[in-house]
């Protein structure tokens, strides 16, 4: 099987985030980045044992960005994939960056397609559902638990208040939710491997933005924290109930 | 010109998320100058509902193709629709299945898109609508430039609000593609509101130290009605399901109450639920940075403060 996995570099999760040039910019100064979680615990990993499983197939990554970003497609390399493809440009959106992906895999006939469920920075779920419909294919989303047998995958996908068991025949994208896999932590062998294997740069295509962000800020703070003493859970309640309106 | 919506459904209901996005349509419309129709998919015995909050038609398609969710037939059926009504926005709801169209309805209508808005489109310059970023550690404005838009609506932040009376559900001519996605099994978790719908949440931490221990959480969760959810470690320790885990790296709610019992307030932690109307911090650690957080702060040793708040909202609740 030919299996592909998308992966994007997001802000480490205890990143202080703050703004530039009139808020119109995240600040990147300082900031440590990482292989978006969804996508290195999951994704990768879910795929990885796929392969392992059938005893053949390749694991390819694939990402959107600078060279910059190599760091972050070599740890997945660590991890187990067996080569990678950056498309160089920068990621100016989801629509961009699905686009990009969409162009390359149109010609690879991938059998499946593996995101992570969302972005920590972005949080938007769309690469998945507009690569999906530019390849005509169908696409699984927030997967717990994947099994394929022969050109059939069984699939758990978690809805509001419960879990779908579904059935899709190969090719098809699916993103991929806590539950899914175990994280994996590459190994020094895995590092030195990774050295070795291709990185294929290749470049963007013409692809133009409907969005852009024009302003950023930071969510308005609580104000003081008011202390309750803990032998009155009555007055609690009654702040509940009176003040905040909740209860 | 018009809004459309796509209302969610499941087991033959309309989903609480569907209420809200027709309440967020209903709105965006009087600021665009224009109607607001629904449409469903599917089996949903209440869909003439959506009337009351304000759609002036509401459409509905019965066909085995369109009664289990596969967003490739969805979105097709709802691109035609859009088409046929002449929206310049459709609207669905930040859920499982709303999340899962946006991208595709954006390919198939070419329409910018802005996944989880929790603000009203406002007109000044363009079309923009804000969305939280860096999981809810921050607040994008997001400028559309196309003509077509697709918004879907962060959960818990358009409560839905009446305005009008029911209307007949009437059908519409478009071509129904076949199902590529199977529906095999629904297994469905009975008697709790969804974590990300639910209106109140209970929430616990290590400190419960003791999956054996969750009794005076669900008891303090069953005397509210609230859902109960738990810091990372707690699921990943396995004394609670996944689906539970808030967070960066879990599921983002915003409650109207979320109470955390013994969670220490980390960064990753807080990004998930700090948008909650109100937040109670129970910590026996005067220092635990969720206090930075919280609305109400009890600085006390769980096992003592959880079943004496339990007891005192079983006494308001008699009273
Ligand atoms: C990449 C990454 C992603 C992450 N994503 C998430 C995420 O999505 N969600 C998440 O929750 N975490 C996440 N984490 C983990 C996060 O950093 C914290 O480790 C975690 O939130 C701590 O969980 P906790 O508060 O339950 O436990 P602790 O930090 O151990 O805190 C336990 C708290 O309980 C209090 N306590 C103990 N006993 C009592 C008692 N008897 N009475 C009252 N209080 C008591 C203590 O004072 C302490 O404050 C992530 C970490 C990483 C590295």
């Amino acid at each position: 099987m030919k299996l592909l996995v998308c992966v994007s570099k997001t802000p480490d999760t205890t990143t202080k985030i703050s703004f530039t040039e009139n808020d119109t910019n995240f600040n990147t100064q300082g900031v440590q980045f990482i292989m978006n979680p969804y996508d290195e615990w999951y994704a990768l990993v879910r795929a990885l044992e796929l392969k392992e499983k059938l005893g053949s197939g390749t694991v390819t990554i694939i990402n959107v960005g600078p060279a910059d970003n190599d760091t972050v497609i070599r740890k997945g390399l660590a991890i187990g994939a067996d080569d990678a493809v950056r498309i160089d440009a920068n990621p100016t959106s989801s629509h961009f960056v699905a686009k990009q992906i969409a162009e390359y895999a149109k010609a690879q006939s991938y059998d499946i397609v593996f995101l992570g469920k969302e972005t920590i920075d972005y949080n938007g779920a769309e690469v998945g559902s507009v690569m999906a419909e530019m390849l005509d294919a169908p696409f699984i989303s927030f997967a717990t638990h994947l099994e394929v047998n022969g050109n059939t995958a069984t699939i758990n996908r978690e809805v509001e208040g419960g879990t779908e068991v579904l059935e899709v025949d190969t090719p098809f994208l699916i993103s991929a939710a806590k539950g899914m896999a175990e994280q994996r932590i590459p190994n020094m062998r895995g590092i030195m491997m990774a050295k070795r294997k291709p990185l294929n740069v290749v470049p963007a295509v013409d692809s133009s933005d409907l969005v852009s962000v024009t302003k950023y800020e930071l969510p308005s703070g609580k104000t003081d924290c008011k202390y309750v003493d803990p032998e009155n859970m009555e007055e609690l309640v009654s702040l509940l109930h009176n003040e905040a309106k909740v209860i | 010109m018009a809004v459309l919506v796509y209302a969610s459904n499941a087991e033959g209901k309309l989903k609480k998320s569907a209420f809200e996005a027709v309440t967020y349509g209903k709105k965006a419309a009087s600021i665009l100058g224009c109607d607001v129709h629904a449409i469903v998919l599917g089996a949903a015995d209440d869909a003439g509902k959506l009337g009351e909050f304000g759609a002036s038609k509401v459409f509905q398609l019965n066909d085995a193709n369109l009664s289990n969710f596969d967003s490739q037939t969805h979105a097709n059926v709802v691109a035609q629709v859009a088409d046929k009504i002449g929206a310049t926005l459709v609207v669905c709801a930040h859920d499982s299945f709303g999340k899962s169209l946006v991208g595709r309805l954006a390919v198939r209508l070419n329409a910018g898109t802005v996944s989880g808005a929790n603000s009203l489109p406002s007109m000044d310059n363009g079309f923009s609508v804000t969305k939280n970023v860096f999981s809810g550690k921050a607040v994008a404005t997001y400028h559309v430039s196309s003509e077509k838009r697709v918004v879907s609506v962060m959960g818990n932040t358009f409560p839905p609000e009446a305005v009008g009376s029911a209307v007949q559900p009437e059908s519409i001519d478009v071509t129904i593609p076949a199902n590529r996605v199977r529906v095999k099994e629904v297994k469905t978790v009975k008697g709790t509101v969804p974590l990300p719908e639910a209106e109140l949440v209970v929430s616990a931490g290590r400190g419960v130290k003791d999956p054996g221990n969750w009794g005076i959480i669900q008891e303090l969760a069953d005397t509210l009605a609230a859902t109960t959810a738990c810091s990372r470690p707690v699921a990943d320790m396995g004394w609670r399901p996944h689906h539970e885990h808030v967070g960066q790296t879990g599921v983002a709610i915003r409650p109207n109450l979320y109470i955390a019992i013994g969670i220490s307030g980390a960064i990753q932690h807080l990004a998930g639920v700090n948008q909650s109307k109100t937040i109670v911090v129970i910590n026996k650690d005067p220092e635990a940075p969720f206090f930075k957080a919280a609305d109400y702060g009890i600085v006390g040793d769980l096992f003592d403060v959880v079943p004496k708040l339990t007891a005192a909202i079983k006494k308001h609740q008699s009273s």
